[in-house]
């Protein structure tokens, strides 16, 4: 049996990259998160270019591998990954769907634009009874991209993804 | 020496102060007052990594010698860091690590700030990426000395002995050796000296608030640039450099 040649066009390697999601955030897709910054499918390869969210991001090495793999497993040959750092990734990249993801998940999007949060003066949503009135427990979370909150009115502690 | 090769020198420079302060902050793993200090410890210590594998990977590149950053990290000894004297210093108690955090965030807030129009395109985009998370990391830093500073009786007297045990790390920050001028003169660095006036300004009014007292100048310290190092930086790459040099084959 001959294996179908893959598609060479640009939108059929998206959507095969929107299986890649973020091993920390598995509801987030590397297309969601905005890392992607462009995709060149040649006759004999494939280059992927995305940008990290954090400078020590862990995830991005396992994203790399993951870009790598799914794209091998779909038929392309010499698959290529490569960082590119300008314009520096912001959480302004995240997309609606993205938003959304995060939010049913429990941890609560980015709020307001990327500016205005570094200098901390945008209020956070609780992800579970919707109120304004949280507070932080500390900037840095679980993870690079998270800051650790609480919902004063339900209590609940809650992950931020926070803006940067 | 080349211009390539001044370049690699200033390129270690930022990357092995961000490394090497990334190192002593993992050294807090399990170790930290609270939970929710150790995460922003490590996260902090993270960022800094991260940084430091960019620099590094690219001063490999412009050495032209076959190097990774991973060559860089593992496999030099201390007299070939370039890391300042400060960053190397060993953590002490909570506030002796803040004091030597909230320094070098200043100092690398203003310093990226500057090189965010380096004419080097790879040094500015690392600048620009890295800047959004020293402006988290100095205001971590910022907090916990007002904090302290700022308490109680015990945690004042604390803090105040960390800056002041510090204090003589401080002028070497804004040397302005050689390289330095080359590279300021090639627009790829930044004038040290220059920024003193505003890491001053940062940390004067941090420390009105945390009402404690600005240090007289009275030591001095440096050597960094040329590969004189304190005698801690030996124990830390002992450390860090011990499992790629016992086990040169080993994967992650």
């Amino acid at each position: 049996m001959q294996t179908p040649l893959p598609s060479l066009d640009k939108e059929s390697v998206r959507k095969i990259l929107e299986m890649v999601k973020d091993p920390e955030i598995p509801v987030l897709s590397i297309e969601d998160m905005g890392i992607v910054r462009d995709i060149e499918v040649g006759t004999d390869d494939v280059q992927i270019y995305i940008t990290p969210t954090y400078s020590g991001c862990p995830a991005m090495d396992m994203i790399a591998t993951e870009i790598e793999t799914i794209l091998t497993l779909h038929g392309y040959k010499n698959v290529g990954v490569n960082t590119v750092l300008a314009p520096a990734w912001s959480s302004d990249f995240i997309s609606e769907q993205g938003r959304k993801n995060l939010e049913e998940y429990g941890i609560a999007p980015p709020s307001g634009n990327s500016k205005a949060a570094l200098l901390g003066i945008d209020p956070v949503s609780c992800p579970q009874c919707k109120s304004k009135n949280t507070s932080v427990v500390s900037e840095f979370g679980s993870t690079a991209c998270k800051a650790l909150y609480k919902c004063n009115d339900c209590l609940e502690p809650f992950d931020y993804f926070k803006c940067v | 020496m080349s211009d390539n090769k001044m370049l690699f020198e200033y390129l270690l420079r930022l990357g092995d102060n961000s490394l090497i302060l990334g190192q002593r902050l993992a050294e807090w793993c399990g170790k930290s007052p609270v939970l929710e200090e150790e995460l922003a410890l490590m996260n902090v210590g993270l960022d800094l990594i991260g940084q430091a594998r960019l620099f590094l990977k690219y001063a490999g590149e412009v050495e032209a010698a076959g190097r990774d950053e991973d060559d860089l990290a593992f496999h030099r000894d201390t007299q070939e860091w370039r890391n300042l004297l400060l960053v190397e210093q060993p953590n002490g108690d909570f506030a002796k690590t803040m004091a030597r955090q909230l320094f070098i965030d200043c100092f690398q807030y203003v310093q990226f700030e500057g090189l965010l129009h380096s004419t080097d395109k790879t040094v500015s985009e690392i600048a620009a990426k890295s800047l959004k998370e020293i402006t988290y990391h100095r205001r971590h830093s910022r907090d916990w000395v007002i904090r302290l500073g700022d308490g109680t009786e015990e945690s004042h007297q604390r803090m105040q002995t960390a800056i002041d045990e510090l204090w003589g790390f401080v002028p070497e920050m804004f040397d302005m050796d050689d390289i330095d001028n080359a590279m300021l003169k090639a627009g790829i660095g930044v004038d040290a000296g220059a920024l003193r006036a505003r890491w001053d300004a940062m940390i004067n009014d941090i420390f009105a608030e945390a009402t404690l007292t600005r240090p007289e100048d009275t030591w001095s310290v440096r050597g960094s640039r040329v590969g004189k190092h304190s005698e801690h930086l030996g124990l830390l790459l002992a450390e860090m450099q011990f499992l790629p040099r016992a086990y040169p084959d080993a994967k992650w």
